[in-house]
């Protein structure tokens, strides 16, 4: 289906606050542009993106055509308990993508 | 044929593609009404990391850090980001809490024009805070399929 790049740290010592980043593939069609046969190219993005730790969740974004082709996003997050944590996309044309990442806390 | 009327058509012809409803600055200051309502965003604490000057705007790395403890009583909610000249003024909503330890969000957006980005900032105080940063682009994201 899609292809995922995630980078977080396997561990983190409590209470420490580290960075994810994940990109994924996605055209990102905007719904604005023209096709080779002169029609327009109808939307299909992300239209959000969230990431639980543990089933809470700890950051959503809400995404528009301007986010570039295979959106990339970074953000922080406190490690205070081991667990998993879930990052999903979902989109136009019943897009869904899940990525499971897990994390030791010390 | 008429060279008035050859001329109208080519015209026509031209211009078509370029149709699409593009948002303004006014577009962008009603998108950012919707976001703070009645209230004023204050500009500082936000700080908003775009290069000045973009070759291509099909990806331009932006950064949006926010100077805050990030505590239960004092945090970031939502960083907004809003554009001025691309066919829609909204660009991304993330929602934050104190969970995340460091107010910093960074993605890649498209750009269709050289203008103005501005994050808005809003704080768990139900205060809205703000930064805008002027991008000069040399060629613009997605007007046509790619070859």
């Amino acid at each position: 289906m899609s292809n995922i790049l995630v980078n977080a740290p396997k561990t983190a010592r409590r209470g420490a606050v580290i960075e994810i980043k994940a990109l994924i593939m996605h055209p990102m069609e905007t719904g604005f542009r023209p096709g080779p046969n002169g029609r327009i190219i109808p939307r299909n993005i992300i239209e959000r993106f969230t990431a639980t730790w543990n089933g809470a969740e700890i950051f959503a974004m809400d995404m528009s055509p301007a986010i570039a082709a295979n959106p990339f996003v970074s953000f922080f997050a406190e490690a205070k308990e081991s667990g998993t944590v879930v990052l999903r996309w979902t989109g136009d044309e019943g897009f869904v993508a899940e990525q499971r990442v897990d994390i030791a806390v010390e | 044929m008429d060279r008035r009327l050859f001329l109208a058509g080519t015209a026509a012809v031209v211009f078509v593609p370029l149709s699409p409803a593009t948002a303004t600055p006014d577009a962008m200051a009603e998108a950012i009404r919707k976001i703070v309502g009645t209230a004023t965003p204050t500009e500082g604490r936000v700080k908003l990391d775009v290069p000045p000057l973009v070759e291509n705007g099909s990806t331009v790395p932006l950064t949006v850090s926010v100077d805050s403890p990030m505590t239960e009583a004092d945090h970031v909610k939502a960083i907004h980001v809003f554009n001025e000249k691309n066919p829609q003024p909204n660009i991304f909503s993330a929602r934050l809490g104190p969970r995340s330890g460091k107010a910093i969000v960074g993605t890649r957006i498209k750009l269709g024009d050289s203008q103005r980005i501005v994050a808005i900032v809003e704080t768990s105080d139900g205060k809205f805070w703000s930064a805008g940063a002027d991008v000069i682009v040399t060629l613009a994201a997605c007007l046509e399929e790619s070859p």
